[in-house]
């Protein structure tokens, strides 16, 4: 059942497939070949990919409302900030005496702003599993908040795209603030280590970039099972016409509730694995224009389809690691040209277009 | 002692009323000769004689004689071995003579010079006179200026040169900043009526001055006694600083009422032709916040075109920047959203694109850094209107324009026919054109109003901040935010909400902070949304229900 249900089409067989080749040849070409080899993947490369992987997580969170829901969130980075910052705090606690001023208990930064001790709400931030149920919680509860709000008021469309916007927005400024106690402007870095394992040590960056793997397999496996169930269609039914689905019986704003803190919580935990492996989360991560690039991915790589999102995630950061190492000046100009070609010409994304052209080809 | 200071300016009273002006040009060489001789005598003479030469150089109404008498105060006169009398820059070592007659430099050195010596009842009449020099100069903002100063050391001297002047001054501001001078010293009176006169007499006045001296009248002194041992002049005292307190915060309401009007004004500008877009034709154009920096570059470029004349080249820039945004905008309309009508999210996208090409473009153009555009001088400075309140000019432009170009697109929108024909599209769009509407040519149109606004908004931006590739960004969250708050469609919902989230915003900021402030003016909305989520003025009609 779980076979038919995952590898009934054809893409998601190719994102299982590309997945599953990354997990074990990226691994082995780094840990196994000398760095001399042709083969040899760069322990540079390993923590790209794993970023990229933590993006494409994201993209599917963000696909899983608005390609299948139609929600279109230009805020949903504040989640995976959110989640980024409960990661960053456990990080940090584990910090301990080797800090700059060697205090065992207060991050570098508590210590600088002369705080004398830990608020609240860092405390049992250095437990493991306490961080990782904040993963869940604080984007979680955030999105069910908002959510119960917007969605009973039947706030939609672009009127709920702009409060998305305005919400992260908020939080960013709010997280600018040192008094905040999330370090401010800088953020938390300068982590040493993650459950007592070195981040610096290569073995652990293969470790993270296999958990990012393996919670990205999952958390697709688990949108497509929504997806295909019967509240899937119910959400399908919700995207292409909401007013009937409401007059048929359904609750309408329950569904859609549901669906965006889960998919709030996704990005959390997308959030949780890229602090890790990038070293660092600042108040930046909140910035709108950083949720606007998300729906470009999924736009570009083709919504209402998960793996197109996947693709997109990979394909724009890709080039965008190209073209800002290679030709810094001309980023801005062909992301701003993808926005607009896409949406003009490319509704379906690169997904929608290889499709066609492979029923005309078997048209043909 | 006291006499002198008494006859001082009683003889240059006489003098000044007789001191040669230009239209005595005559006596003018012959004031100065004598001028010249009493300079030359200054050194050798002993002190009472160097107080009358002084007094007689005070009335001479020669324009080196303040300066000069200013520096032997300072002790910084000096007189040669040849009779020059020479005017140190510096006190003590002197430095950087010039002859105190001519003004010429002088290229002797400290050795050649020995000072000019004074002792305390020269420097008393010198005071006397440098304060009855200035006093009765023939502008009044320099005898405002030298009542001021003297009422910042207030003496014996001043208050008898100031009691004098009173009653010649015509100027009636002059002449009250005396009574506020005079009451100041008369708080030191050891005569509880004269102090309590006093006192009662500050009690109306705001400036930080009487302030200041009034508030030692209420306090006690370490031992636990009154500072002041009359009680009558105590209570006095302590209403006149209350009744100074309230004034104060009255004026400072007004104050932090005028910056938010003005930051209100700045979010209206911002907003109205995102009202226009927006809310007329219902297009989500994100690119809006560029066209606002393409307005502010336009007014950039025209001073560069213009360096001689930036008042005029600011005043051109503004139809200059309207056609500048509003091309742009009529080109956007035609080369993307009107393949996207019907699909605003995708709309939003692709509008979002096209505002970081036209960001970079900028970048590229101008270079990242940010661009300074010069103030027009009628918008500098401030206007002053008492101690506690002066508004800064360009504010109060901005506040002004802001009407004018509300005012303006009003009559656009509910008299003229193009107006009539925005409005019946945004309307009923397929009953308009079946009226022979044009609507194609209205959509481009009407777009185009909107974002030639934004680039008129550019350049009203460009005289109160940065003119920056990222200057757009950081208006187009707030400008929907206004627009939604206001009622989409709703041009009064505009300038209403605009200008109550810019007071709301400043009221908030002394208690939570500028940022706090913003953030929870955001929350409020986002929260507002949620309870209306058509805004303030919703529109009305079977329109609306879409």
């Amino acid at each position: 059942m779980i076979r038919r249900l995952l590898l009934s089409d054809r893409g998601s067989q190719l994102f299982f497939g590309a997945l599953l080749l990354l997990a074990i040849f990226v691994p082995l070409l780094n840990l196994g070949t000398a760095e001399t080899s042709a083969l040899h993947v760069p322990g540079y490369t390993v923590t790209l990919i794993g970023k990229y992987m933590t993006y494409a997580l994201m993209a599917i969170a963000v696909d899983l409302i608005w390609g299948y829901c139609g929600i279109l969130s230009l805020g949903h980075t504040a989640f995976f900030a959110l989640g980024g910052y409960a990661m960053g705090m456990y990080l940090m606690r584990q910090i301990g005496t080797r800090g700059v001023y060697a205090d065992p208990i207060l991050p570098d930064f508590m210590v600088f702003l002369n705080w004398k001790e830990l608020p609240w709400f860092w405390h049992g931030m250095d437990h493991f599993g306490v961080a990782m149920l904040m993963v869940v919680l604080a984007p979680g509860l955030l999105a069910y908040l908002f959510g119960w709000f917007a969605f009973r008021s039947r706030v939609t469309g672009v009127y709920l795209s702009i409060i998305t916007q305005a919400l992260t927005y908020a939080l960013l400024l709010a997280f600018f603030r040192n008094e905040m106690g999330f370090g401010g402007n800088n953020g938390l870095t300068d982590f040493k280590e993650l459950l007592g394992f070195d981040l610096q040590s290569q073995k652990t960056r293969i470790g993270l970039f296999l958990v990012t793997a393996l919670i990205l397999a999952i958390s697709y496996a688990l949108c497509r099972f929504i997806i295909a169930s019967r509240l899937g269609r119910v959400i399908e039914a919700v995207r292409d016409a909401e007013s009937r689905t409401r007059f048929i019986g359904y609750k309408v704003e329950n569904v859609k509730l549901w669906l965006w803190t889960f998919s709030a919580i996704l990005s959390g935990i997308a959030g949780a694995l890229y602090v890790p492996q990038v070293g660092i989360i600042n108040p930046g991560e909140f910035a709108p224009i950083n949720s606007i690039e998300v729906v470009v991915w999924v736009a570009v790589g083709g919504r209402g389809t998960l793996y197109g999102a996947a693709l997109g995630a990979f394909i724009v950061n890709y080039a965008k690691t190209y073209f800002t190492a290679a030709l810094p000046e001309v980023w801005l100009y062909a992301l701003g040209a993808l926005f607009v070609g896409v949406t003009l010409f490319l509704p379906q994304g690169i997904v929608g277009l290889l499709s066609k052209l492979g029923s005309k080809r078997k048209a043909s | 002692m006291l006499l002198l200071g008494i006859v001082a300016p009683l003889h240059a009273e006489d003098a000044a009323t007789a001191a040669p002006t230009a239209e005595t040009a005559q006596t003018a060489p012959a004031a100065a000769q004598g001028f010249a001789a009493w300079v030359a005598a200054l050194p050798e003479a002993s002190y009472s004689e160097k107080a009358d030469l002084v007094q007689q150089i005070a009335a001479s109404g020669d324009p080196a004689a303040a300066p000069l008498l200013r520096a032997l105060l300072e002790n910084r006169l000096f007189s040669s071995t040849d009779g020059h009398v020479l005017i140190s820059k510096t006190e003590g070592e002197p430095q950087a003579l010039a002859d105190a007659v001519s003004g010429e430099a002088s290229n002797l050195s400290a050795d050649d010079v020995k000072k000019v010596g004074t002792n305390n009842s020269l420097r008393k009449t010198l005071k006397a006179a440098i304060a009855q020099l200035s006093l009765s100069d023939k502008d009044a903002a320099v005898r405002l200026a030298a009542v001021r100063e003297m009422m910042r050391s207030v003496d014996d001297e001043s208050t008898a040169a100031l009691r004098a002047h009173r009653e010649t001054e015509t100027d009636a501001r002059v002449r009250s900043a005396i009574d506020i001078g005079l009451a100041l010293a008369d708080l030191a009176s050891s005569d509880a009526d004269t102090r309590l006169a006093a006192v009662k007499h500050l009690s109306g006045d705001i400036s930080a001055d009487a302030y200041n001296a009034l508030l030692p009248l209420t306090s006690k002194n370490d031992d636990g006694s009154d500072v002041e041992p009359d009680a009558r002049v105590r209570s006095a005292a302590q209403m006149a600083v209350r009744n100074i307190e309230g004034k104060r915060q009255i004026y400072g309401g007004i104050e932090t009422l005028f910056f938010g009007l003005s930051l209100g004004s700045v979010l209206v500008l911002a907003a109205i032709g995102l009202a226009i877009t927006f809310g007329v034709m219902g297009v989500i154009n994100m690119a809006h916040g560029e066209l606002i920096m393409l307005g502010a570059y336009t007014a950039y470029v025209m001073q560069q075109l213009m360096p001689q004349h930036i008042a005029l080249a600011t005043m051109l820039s503004i139809p200059a920047a309207f056609c500048v945004s509003g091309l742009m905008g009529v080109a956007i309309e035609r080369g993307i959203v009107r393949f996207l009508y019907g699909r605003p999210l995708e709309t939003l996208l692709a509008t979002f694109g096209l505002s970081l090409i036209l960001q970079q473009l900028v970048r590229s153009i101008f270079s990242p850094l940010n661009r300074s555009v010069a103030t027009p001088e009628f918008m500098s400075g401030s206007l002053t209107i008492n101690d506690a309140l002066s508004l800064t000019y360009n504010r109060l432009y901005i506040v002004i324009f802001m009407f004018i170009v509300f005012a303006a697109l009003l009559t656009l929108l509910k008299r003229t026919s193009l107006g009539l024909k925005v409005r019946a599209v945004s309307q009923n769009r397929a009953m308009a054109r079946a009226m022979g509407v044009r609507t194609e040519w209205v959509d481009a149109a009407t777009f185009g109003l909107g974002s030639g606004i934004a680039g008129v908004a550019g350049v009203a931006l460009s005289q109160l901040t940065n003119v920056g590739p990222n200057l757009g960004q950081a208006y187009i969250i707030d400008s929907f935010m206004v627009v939604v708050f206001g009622g989409v469609g709703s041009l009064w919902g505009t300038l209403i909400s605009g200008m109550s989230l810019g007071v709301v915003n400043k009221l908030l900021e002394p208690y939570a902070g500028a940022v706090m402030a913003k953030i929870l003016v955001l929350v409020f909305l986002i929260m507002f949304i949620q309870k209306r989520p058509r805004g303030l003025f919703p529109q009305k009609g079977r329109a609306a229900e879409g």
